[in-house]
């Protein structure tokens, strides 16, 4: 029985549910002399008739399937030879996974065992016992809760409430399933992260200048010592966010300004959504854009000028993303300074001031949080850009703030740390979720930081 | 007539409307001084003077062929039902207007004597000189003090901190806000309360030392006692200032002005000594409406 199907039947137990609670609390309705005696309307009795009846269901729905896999491995694993249950748990682990594979039809019998023909069928066997199990048991709890709800409509029973606490706990419910995702991302990074420290000391991760993660395989290989310091890294992902903000935000907040105070309404309309396509581009794109065109020409361009610039260089990778981030500063700030009110307008104006004084000292200060909270989602958006970097900044992680050289970020080193096949314990793998870690962290005090400006220097209009 | 400085226009360039249409000769008008007017619209020696004023809103012809001086020193106040463009005709003396780009302005407006709509005349200095108080109390979120060293601050009419000090005493006392707030000047002006908040705002608008100062319903988002205060003000300050105020209240117009200025569908009606036209209104539109059969 597949968990789809109980679930299938499970939502039209609630139909029925409702329909039939509806219709019950009219005729208790009736018989009580009027259905305006009701405490709510008709529908309201329905809709907590569908709830009782599903949500307990849909519980131990979830419950019985988290706990079927277990229940039914440590039955099998039961019935199985002594000799096979003494094997250590790695290999027994193997030979329940082929007994698996087997009983879904994945692999043939030809591989198999005796015992292990006799335990996939009783893994089935148990497999379609439990289904049915489960579709009965959500089947009994379903329509138990939902007689529960039917065996006590009365004109007083205040179901209009009692729906309005339900729907509020079920929003609460799905706000709370983000959190929780949230939390368990970085717990996972967390924990691969320590698994890294235990092997090189965080100290020398997190003072080191030094940054080549490759790691001989066999004593004699060259290369032989890993060094895991990320500070090349983290100054290459600063400079180039920096090049790009130097870009994005003057851009971003001058074009904003235009449109939302000087530009004439139909050319908004048209420029608006012209601009927002440039979010729309996949960075892909902007990276070969970065690395085939901008690239080369920084480098001519350097070069006429006797400089000497890397082919891969900082700046060109922070200009293209800079460009990438114009529309994020732009549509952001635009909608900010769209909000603050026209009463400050007219107090500055009517005043004497010119539109451009007006602009600077009453409305970019009004707008201020707004566009800071902006420019921090953009910097962010930066930090953690990876397609523009891996295909224009290059690999090499030189310790410089010269833009013309080629540099290195956190997110493109993730990125090789991770491709390809991969040991899950060798301290090179591992060093892609410490540098993750740390990735989410400058983030976060990027984010107390704004929180911080915003909060001291905001002017709170009414 | 017309001028179209850039720096005026609030949401987007009005560039689109052609100077003609805007500006118009009053001398094909001369004849036409006050037909439908009841009352004395004209006086000798104004201090600003409109003269056969219509205003468009695209198609909508929302002043038709005002006439109306102001008087030095005097408080004319401008009252009338909803939508009959008393506040139009407000914002019209000190090119308020011109921000909202639909919005059309023909006729003839003067200060002393200048055509404030011509082309060379500056909508910085006219504001600066016809100072304007908001329906809807509107202090920038910037402290008391910034509030009102602002105006003052971008005229540069101050030299020094001592001299941006006085100006700021000075106006917030002649806005008898002083003795409220002398503590807490660097508080945000957006925390004070409603009445205060106006009063905030009138002592912003005196602080450009203005000549004439308009107000668009100063008291409507107020309570009677902070509306008390505020005519009270009004009453100090027309010793030094020309204030022309318009208001819902016939109270209000009773209690704070010299002369009054009745309007009705875009059109001036009647204007006279404020007690002639509370106690012996001339026309019968104007006596409908004191005597509260609409409005």
């Amino acid at each position: 029985m597949q968990t789809s199907t109980v679930i299938l039947v499970l939502f039209a137990l609630c139909c029925v549910s409702f329909a039939v609670g509806r219709f019950r609390s009219r005729a208790v309705g009736q018989q009580a002399g009027g259905i305006h005696l009701l405490h709510s309307l008709p529908h309201h009795y329905g809709y907590l008739s569908a709830m009782i009846a599903a949500l307990p269901a849909l519980l131990v729905l979830l419950v019985w399937m988290l706990l079927e896999g277990r229940f039914i491995e440590g039955r099998v694993i039961a019935g199985l030879p002594a000799d096979v249950q003494a094997l250590s748990e790695s290999r027994l682990g193997l030979y329940y996974n082929q007994i698996i594979a087997y009983a879904a039809g994945g692999i043939d019998a030809s591989t198999l065992s005796e015992p292990q023909l006799a335990a996939a069928e009783q893994y089935n066997a148990l497999k379609s016992e439990s289904g049915w199990l489960k579709l009965a048991l959500v089947v009994v709890v379903a329509v138990t809760g939902s007689l529960l709800v039917l065996g006590r409509i009365k004109p007083d029973l205040r179901a209009r409430n009692h729906v309005e606490n339900i729907w509020t706990w079920m929003l609460f419910g799905c706000s709370f399933i983000a959190v929780l995702t949230t939390l368990g991302i970085v717990l996972s990074v967390l924990f691969e992260a320590v698994r890294f420290f235990r092997l090189i000391p965080a100290t020398d991760f997190l003072f080191g200048l030094q940054w080549s993660p490759q790691i001989a395989i066999r004593a004699d290989q060259v290369g032989a010592s890993g060094s895991f310091g990320f500070i090349p890294l983290l100054v290459g992902t600063l400079l180039i966010s920096f090049v790009a903000m130097l870009i994005a935000v003057p851009v971003g907040l001058m074009s904003a300004i235009y449109l939302s105070e000087y530009a004439s309404k139909q050319f908004r309309a048209i420029t608006k959504p012209i601009l927002e396509i440039l979010a729309g581009v996949p960075t892909v794109v902007y990276g070969f854009f970065a690395a085939l065109t901008v690239a080369p020409f920084i480098r001519e361009l350097g070069e006429s000028l006797g400089l000497t610039v890397a082919s891969e260089s900082a700046l060109a990778a922070g200009l293209v993303m800079g460009i990438m981030i114009i529309p994020f500063v732009m549509s952001l700030s635009d909608d900010i300074i769209n909000a603050v009110p026209d009463s400050m307008r007219e107090a500055s104006l009517g005043l004497g001031a010119t539109m451009n004084e007006t602009i600077r000292k009453v409305l970019i200060p009004a707008a201020l949080p707004g566009i800071v909270g902006g420019i921090l989602l953009a910097v962010s958006r930066a930090i953690g850009e990876t397609m523009i970097v891996v295909m224009a900044a290059g690999l090499s992680a030189k310790l410089t703030v010269n833009p013309l050289e080629a540099v290195t970020t956190i997110t493109v080193q993730i990125v090789t740390l991770l491709v390809g096949d991969q040991e899950f314990d060798s301290p090179k793998t591992l060093a892609a979720f410490a540098l993750g870690l740390v990735l989410f962290f400058v983030t976060l005090l990027l984010n107390v930081v704004a929180l911080y400006v915003v909060r001291r220097y905001r002017e709170q209009y009414e | 007539m017309q001028g179209n400085d850039d720096m005026n226009q609030m949401k987007t360039a009005d560039a689109a409307v052609p100077e003609e249409a805007r500006g118009l000769d009053i001398h094909a008008h001369a004849d036409v001084s006050n037909y439908e007017t009841t009352g004395d619209p004209l006086l000798d020696n104004p201090k600003m003077s409109a003269r056969n004023v219509n205003v468009y809103y695209g198609e909508k012809h929302a002043i038709m062929d005002v006439s109306l001086d102001i008087g030095g020193n005097e408080v004319i106040a401008m009252i009338g039902p909803s939508g009959c463009g008393k506040s139009t005709f407000l914002r019209c003396l000190n090119r308020m207007n011109d921000t909202i780009p639909i919005c059309r302005v023909k006729g003839d407006i003067q200060l002393d004597g200048e055509d404030i709509y011509h082309s060379r005349q500056d909508t910085v200095l006219l504001r600066a000189r016809v100072g304007m108080v908001f329906q809807k109390p509107n202090p920038f979120p910037k402290s008391i003090y910034e509030n009102v060293a602002y105006g003052p601050r971008i005229h540069g009419l101050a030299h020094n901190k001592i001299e941006m000090d006085e100006i700021v005493e000075n106006s917030l006392r002649r806005a008898s806000l002083w003795e409220e707030v002398k503590d807490v000047l660097d508080k945000p002006g957006t925390g004070l309360s409603g009445g205060q908040q106006q009063r905030l705002c009138i002592a912003r608008a005196i602080a450009v030392s203005p000549e004439v100062i308009l107000m668009d319903e100063p008291c409507s988002a107020l309570d009677p006692i902070a509306t008390a205060r505020i005519e009270e003000l009004i009453d100090e300050l027309k010793e030094r200032f020309t204030i022309a105020i318009v208001t819902h209240s016939m109270q209000q117009a009773a209690r704070v002005s010299q002369r009054t200025a009745y309007f009705h569908l875009g059109k001036l009606i009647e204007v006279g000594q404020t007690k002639q036209i509370f106690t012996n209104p001339q026309h019968e539109l104007t006596e409908n409406y004191i005597t509260g059969r609409f409005g």
